[in-house]
C-alpha cells in the first residue's frame, strides 16, 4: 500500500481533513465544557431585525392580479417588439413574418379576453 | 499569572515564548472583534468612517460588520437611542451570542446628550443593558471609537477564565436575558432595567 503513487495523496487528504476538523471539534467541546447555553425565548426568535415577527410567513396574493400582467404584455412589451417589427418589415421573409402574426395574435387574444372580463372599463 | 512576568521576558530574551490557555484564548477573541451593522444617528457616520481606508479599523481585527446579531460580538450604539427604538436595540442584544460586548459611542448613548430634556430620548442606553465601553463627543472622531475598541480589547485580555471575574460567557449563573422594555402610556416600562440600572439617588 505504502508503494502506491497516491498513498501520500491520501496522508495529505487526511492531514488536511483534520486540520479543518480539529479546530471546530475543539470550539465545540469547549462550548459544552466550559461555556452554558442559555437560550431564551427572544434569543431564539427567527426574525433578527429588532422587531418583533406578526402574521403567518404564508402571504397569499390575489390571483386577479393575472389581469394586470396580461394589459402588460399587451401595451408595454408589445409594442417594444412591433417597433423593431415595423422596422425591417419589408425585409423579413414569411416565416417571420407568420411567427410575429401568431405572437401578436396571442395578444390579441388576451386583450380579447380583458375586454370581455371588463378591466378596460373604469370602474 | 501561571509564570512569572520577569521570567517570561527573560525567556522570550532566549528565544523561549512561554504562555498559558488564557492568554491564548482571550487573544483570540480580542483580536476578531466582530461588530453589528447597525447605526442609531450621526454618530454611525463616524462608525462608517473609522471602517474605511482612512482610519482602517481592519487593523484590529474588527472590520467584520455582521449584519445579523447571530454572528456579531460588539454592538455599537452609534447615536441617540429613541424611546420608539429602545426596544428593538435591546431586542438585538438580546439576540446575540455570548461572549458580547457593548460600546455606547456619544454623548446620546451614554446619557441622552443634547436631547436628553426631549420627551421622546432615552437617557442613556445603559438602563437597559450593560455596557462596557462609553466614549464620550459629539459625535466622537474615529479615533475616539479606535480608543475604545482598544479599551475593550484590554478588558478582555485582562478577563480570567475562572473564578469571579470570569467573563459572562462562561458563567452559568450570570443572566442570559435582558428585560425588553414595552411602550407604556407615558414612558418606556420598565424605565430601567432593576438588575443592569440603579435609579440614582438624591442626596440633600
Amino acid at each position: 500500500m505504502a508503494s502506491s503513487p497516491y498513498f501520500s495523496l491520501a496522508v495529505l487528504f487526511v492531514v488536511a481533513l483534520g486540520f479543518g476538523l480539529a479546530p471546530l471539534g475543539l470550539a465545540w467541546l469547549w462550548q459544552k465544557v466550559f461555556s452554558p447555553a442559555k437560550p431564551n425565548e427572544i434569543k431564539n426568535a427567527i426574525y433578527e431585525c429588532g422587531l418583533e415577527s406578526r402574521g403567518d410567513a404564508w402571504v397569499q396574493f390575489r390571483s386577479a392580479y393575472y389581469l394586470y400582467a396580461i394589459i402588460f404584455l399587451i401595451f408595454d412589451v408589445e409594442a417594444i417588439f412591433l417597433l423593431p417589427f415595423a422596422v425591417a418589415f419589408t425585409g423579413l421573409g414569411a416565416a417571420a413574418c407568420v411567427s410575429m402574426l401568431v405572437f401578436v395574435l396571442l395578444l390579441i387574444e388576451g386583450l380579447a379576453w380583458a375586454w370581455a372580463k371588463g378591466v378596460l372599463t373604469w370602474a | 499569572m501561571a509564570v512569572d512576568e520577569k521570567l517570561k521576558i527573560e525567556l522570550g530574551k532566549q528565544g523561549v515564548m512561554v504562555t498559558t490557555i488564557q492568554e491564548l484564548y482571550n487573544w483570540g477573541r480580542r483580536s476578531s472583534i466582530w461588530p453589528m451593522q447597525f447605526g442609531l444617528a450621526c454618530c454611525a457616520i463616524e462608525m462608517i468612517a473609522t471602517t474605511m481606508a482612512r482610519y482602517d479599523l481592519a487593523r484590529f481585527g474588527s472590520e467584520v460588520f455582521r449584519p445579523s446579531p447571530r454572528q456579531a460580538d460588539l454592538m455599537i450604539i452609534s447615536g441617540t437611542v429613541t424611546k420608539k427604538m429602545a426596544p428593538q436595540v435591546v431586542r438585538l442584544y438580546n439576540q446575540m451570542a455570548e461572549p458580547r460586548y457593548v460600546i455606547a459611542m456619544g454623548a446620546c448613548a451614554i446619557s441622552g446628550g443634547p436631547f436628553k430634556q426631549g420627551y421622546n430620548v432615552l437617557k442613556g442606553i445603559d438602563r437597559y443593558i450593560p455596557v462596557d465601553v462609553h466614549i464620550p463627543g459629539c459625535p466622537p472622531r474615529p479615533e475616539a471609537l479606535i480608543q475604545a475598541f482598544m479599551t475593550l480589547q484590554k478588558k478582555i485580555d485582562e478577563q480570567h477564565l475562572t473564578g469571579e471575574d470570569r467573563p459572562r460567557h462562561l458563567d452559568e449563573q450570570a443572566p442570559g436575558e435582558f428585560n425588553v422594555p414595552e411602550f407604556g402610556e407615558h414612558d418606556l416600562e420598565p424605565p430601567s432595567n432593576p438588575g443592569t440600572w440603579t435609579v440614582p439617588k438624591i442626596i440633600q
